[in-house]
């Protein structure tokens, strides 16, 4: 089973590898699409990409560091941006921040260990008439209260298979 | 050629000539930070920024091209400013440990700071968390001290292509780091120490064994063995300003004893020894068709990882024959221990090396304790041995010349010429000339395999054979040589060489990656010089013309590839994966 699951991650990668064969500037393509399947560049995957495409790991890595868009860490089945953006900020967000670190014990650029959460604190989501701002995937919640916190994960919490 | 005014003096370059070139030829020292010698130009730190008439902004002069009738101006109070913000800003993000950093002293940026009158922090500290890398043994990667010039990742990735370190993130999170952030040890690290050798701060310096030894010394029941390589001897004296070049062999030799050490041996008598028996092998696969050719020579460390990792197809190729500070090592736990009725477990082998990557080969497999102990205990870098015989209040300067100690101290001509890249393959074509014909050599200095040059070939008559060699040194240039090796294997052709040397640091080991700071290629000429004077100086020019290697073999090992020599002398190699994790 493991083997198979091993074979088809190496075939994924060729065949990503393998439309951008040769293209200038083909790497950050391919990363692109890397990350588009896997949600993330596992690094098993980039020390495979190093081989097909013959990059040393140290470019790839170099490139993958260099942009925030490209992740290395799988991300969980919910992930969750806390707006610390000036609005946000001044209206309380520190405080929401907090309460969802002490419901999912986990920080800032972290995932729960059951992979269902990850929390990232960023800038600005560009809803500053809603502050304090929550996006979780792509559904924002506007105005929120640091008590409907537990509410609004409970909902996901009910998703876990 | 083009013709232009720097500061009001004419000056006339080749095209294409930097403005920081064009300038050193006027006698104007530019400062610089980023731009080494051996590297080209990032651009990275700004301290060399010039003023051109005509154009609002500022360049820097290490990577703008010089055109005709420009007019330079280097120094105004408007520049200088400049100059010292920029430098004050690298300050803002490096810690200010000076007194208690590897690099005191000898830190290129420090001296920026002292030329340039820095005396406040006028930007608020931002220093990065990151934890020191100790992990490979050999060198210690300090990010926190990191300026981010750039320069050991050009030297890594370009000068070497090992490829171990990038530079990882951007803006003010930008960090040196192996891909990924995982430790150096698990990375393809070779152990070269080129960037440590680079590094203007003390963001990367050899892992400081120094203690370790004074406690040997000081330790009654030690009895403490002493070996220097041969490209020591003509760096040491750099650290305490002798002239370049300078064969300090003597004064080494008187300097060691009075530290404490017991016997002082020199690492060219193992080099003798690795000559007979590589010659021999190349005997037994040239003349006698006996193994792969071509022989690839194996005595540097981080040329034998890099094969492990990047080569490990060139296995067969290798000359198993161990590295010469290995064979003083065993040698002096075994035959000399037991000729001075020595308990070996009390023997402490010293070894000082201009290289990094010999404090890993002292571990790196079983074969390095062929004696049944470790056969060398620790090995220290030419750096090293510096600040100790300053602490030890020696004034080396002034010292007297002594011999080494009887009999692996006596070394050749040919052993000594080791330190210098196509120094191995020269001594060993000495010695197979006279293997293959009965014959001597009419002119013994093979003038093609000397120099700079990244990749030297040569065919050389012997007898009724010719005998193609190949010299590479800097990792970069292995690629063209073993590439025709591989190309030639696939289609099943003859080799292209017979025999070949490689050495990891460019200039060999003169320029190794734990000799005094400041290395340029006009500094390993000199080095290099150094050895080559050593080794005319000479009467003996053969290594196996050694009468002391002779009576080695005759008491102790036996023939050379013999069942002795091989338990002791040799070793096998397997490939190893770039990445462990």
């Amino acid at each position: 089973m493991e083997s198979t699951k091993e074979m088809s991650v190496k075939d994924q990668v060729k065949a990503i590898a393998g439309q951008w064969r040769d293209r200038e500037g083909n790497l950050i393509m391919i990363l692109h699409q890397i990350q588009g399947k896997f949600g993330y560049v596992p690094r098993e995957v980039a020390l495979l990409l190093s081989r097909e495409l013959d990059v040393p790991l140290a470019t790839i890595y170099e490139v993958i560091t260099f942009y925030n868009y490209f992740k290395l860490e799988k991300p969980g089945k919910y992930n969750i941006a806390v707006c610390m953006g000036t609005a946000c900020y001044l209206k309380g967000a520190s405080q929401i921040l907090d309460a969802v670190k002490d419901l999912l014990n986990i920080d800032e650029g972290e995932t729960t260990p059951d992979g269902m959460f990850r929390l990232d604190a960023v800038r600005c989501l560009g809803c500053c008439g809603l502050a304090p701002v929550i996006m979780i995937n792509d559904r924002i919640y506007g105005k929120v209260k640091k008590e409907q916190v537990m509410e609004i994960l409970a909902a996901y919490k009910k998703n876990k298979e | 050629m083009v013709k232009a005014r720097i500061n009001g003096i004419t000056v006339k370059v080749p095209e294409g000539t930097t403005i920081l070139d064009a300038a050193h030829k006027v006698q104007i020292k530019i400062p610089t930070l980023c731009k080494h010698p051996d590297l080209r130009a990032t651009g990275a730190c700004g301290v060399c920024i010039v003023k051109i008439k005509g154009s609002q902004k500022m360049v820097r002069a290490c990577c703008t091209p010089l055109e005709e009738n420009m007019e330079i101006t280097t120094h105004d109070p408007e520049i200088v400013a400049v100059r010292r913000s920029v430098i004050e800003l690298i300050l803002s993000r490096h810690p200010n440990e000076c007194l208690t950093c590897g690099r005191n002293q000898n830190c290129e940026l420090q001296k920026l700071a002292s030329d340039f009158g820095v005396r406040r922090e006028s930007f608020p500290q931002y220093l990065p968390d990151i934890k020191p890398d100790t992990s490979t043994g050999t060198i210690v990667l300090e990010p926190r001290k990191c300026i981010s010039c750039g320069r050991c990742i050009t030297v890594c990735q370009e000068m070497q292509n090992v490829w171990a370190l990038s530079m990882l993130e951007r803006g003010i999170d930008t960090r040196i780091s192996p891909a990924g952030d995982i430790s150096l040890a698990d990375s393809p690290c070779v152990n070269c120490g080129q960037c440590s050798a680079h590094c203007p701060t003390g963001a990367i310096f050899e892992n400081d064994e120094t203690a370790k030894v004074w406690q040997a010394l000081q330790d009654e029941n030690k009895y403490c063995i002493v070996e220097i390589a041969p490209a020591v001897r003509v760096a040491i004296g750099e650290a305490f300003g002798l002239p370049l070049g300078q064969n300090c062999t003597g004064k080494l030799y008187t300097a060691l004893r009075r530290m404490g050490f017991e016997a002082v041996f020199d690492t060219n008598f193992g080099a003798d020894v690795t000559i007979v028996e590589e010659a021999h092998e190349f005997v037994e696969r040239f003349v006698h068709k006996k193994g792969a050719l071509p022989l690839i020579t194996s005595c540097c460390p981080a040329w034998v990882d890099f094969m492990e990792k990047f080569y490990p197809d060139m296995i067969e190729h290798f000359s198993s024959c161990k590295s010469p500070h290995q064979i003083v090592g065993v040698l002096s736990k075994t035959y000399y221990a037991r000729k001075k009725r020595l308990d070996p477990a009390n023997a402490y082998v010293v070894s000082v090396m201009p290289c990094t990557a010999k404090k890993y080969e002292i571990k790196r497999s079983g074969e390095m304790f062929a004696s049944g102990h470790q056969d060398i205990d620790v090995s220290i870098t030419t750096r090293e041995l510096g600040r100790m015989i300053k602490q030890a209040g020696i004034d080396f300067a002034s010292l007297p010349d002594e011999e080494s100690d009887h009999i692996l101290g006596e070394y050749s001509g040919a052993g000594t010429i080791f330190g210098v890249t196509g120094g191995v393959m020269e001594a060993a074509l000495r010695t197979a000339y006279d293997y293959i014909t009965g014959g001597k050599l009419k002119n013994i200095d093979f003038e093609n395999v000397r120099g700079l040059a990244g990749v030297k070939e040569g065919a050389v008559p012997v007898g009724s054979h010719t005998v193609k060699v190949a010299v590479a040194h800097g990792l970069r240039n292995v690629e063209a040589v073993l590439s025709k090796v591989r190309l030639a294997k696939a289609r099943g052709e003859e080799p292209p060489y017979h025999f070949i040397e490689v050495m990891a640091c460019p200039g060999g080991c003169v320029g190794g990656g734990g000799q005094p700071y400041g290395v340029t290629d006009e500094l390993r000429v000199k080095r290099g010089k150094g050895l080559y004077k050593d080794d005319e100086a000479h009467t003996m020019r053969y290594s196996h013309e050694n009468p002391w290697v002779k009576k080695v073999y005759q008491d102790f090992l036996g023939e050379p590839l013999g069942t002795k020599a091989k338990e002791l002398l040799h070793a096998a190699y397997k490939a190893r994966p770039e990445y462990k994790k």
